[in-house]
């Protein structure tokens, strides 16, 4: 199953686009509770949002944003636009999903 | 004296080789990659200048700052971002207190429409800044959250 839950939705000729990635994003300062040692870091690096195939957004994160992560953006589109979320975290996972614009 | 040349002259090639290596690797993207470094820092306003090269922001109505006024899970922070500047490169988001202020960065085109949002994690209460980058200048607008369970930490 996908990481991400994304939906886009065109008005007045603006595309919003709202997505939702599963992923721990830990920060690597958090230490285990039982054995006391640190949880390496683990967190998405890099998103990329695609209208149609042309970057819209590139977004960089660090550490510090919340576990499972949300981000919401917007470019000027229309219904029916391929829109397409891609993500890369520090450990080299990714995953990425299409959706059409409503 | 011969191992001597001989040892200068592999260097040579080897650092030639590398250099054509990198000019052989085209630029895949627009936007650099992920700035390490600019992530790393812990001081707010170094954090600042590595992403700009200087720390000049003009604090500016024109953008918009959503952020809670007590955020009593610091785990999670909904922030958004918005502007009615034009020809908008980027958004920048820094976090004064926490352990690196630099939170994330949003590289934008032509296309994009220049409002953001997400979650942040903060580890205590500080401020936030949004800062903006249009026409090579950068606009920023800043609020206090006040944290009452931290969210950076076990």
């Amino acid at each position: 199953m996908s990481t991400i839950k994304i939906r886009a939705k065109e008005s007045n000729g603006s595309v919003t686009v709202k997505a939702l990635v599963k992923h721990p994003m830990e920060t690597g300062q958090r230490k285990d509770n039982k054995t006391g040692e640190k949880i390496p870091a683990h967190f998405i690096q890099e998103v990329v949002g695609r209208a149609n195939g042309d970057e819209v957004i590139v977004v960089h994160w660090g550490p510090a944003v919340s576990k499972n992560p949300y981000l919401t953006f917007a470019y000027s589109g229309s219904k029916g636009d391929e829109v397409e979320l891609s993500w890369t975290d520090n450990k080299g996972n990714t995953d990425s999903k299409t959706v059409i614009v409503k | 004296m011969k191992r001597r040349t001989f040892l200068k002259k592999s260097l040579m090639t080897a650092v030639v080789v590398t250099t054509f290596a990198g000019l052989m690797i085209k630029p895949r993207r627009v936007f650099a990659s992920w700035p390490k470094k600019s992530f790393d820092i812990t001081d707010l306003s170094d954090s600042i200048k590595s992403v700009y090269g200087h720390d000049d922001l003009s604090e500016s109505a024109e953008v918009k700052l959503k952020a809670p006024d007590i955020a009593e899970n610091g785990a999670i922070v909904p922030i958004n971002i918005k502007t009615n500047l034009k020809n908008v490169e980027s958004i920048m988001l820094f976090v004064e207190n926490n352990p690196q202020p630099l939170s994330s960065g949003y590289n934008l085109t032509s296309k994009s429409v220049p409002a953001i949002g997400t979650r942040i994690k903060m580890g205590k209460t500080s401020q936030v800044i949004a800062a903006v980058k249009s026409n090579g200048k950068i606009y920023s607008a800043q609020k206090e959250v006040k944290v009452t369970i931290g969210g950076c930490g076990g």
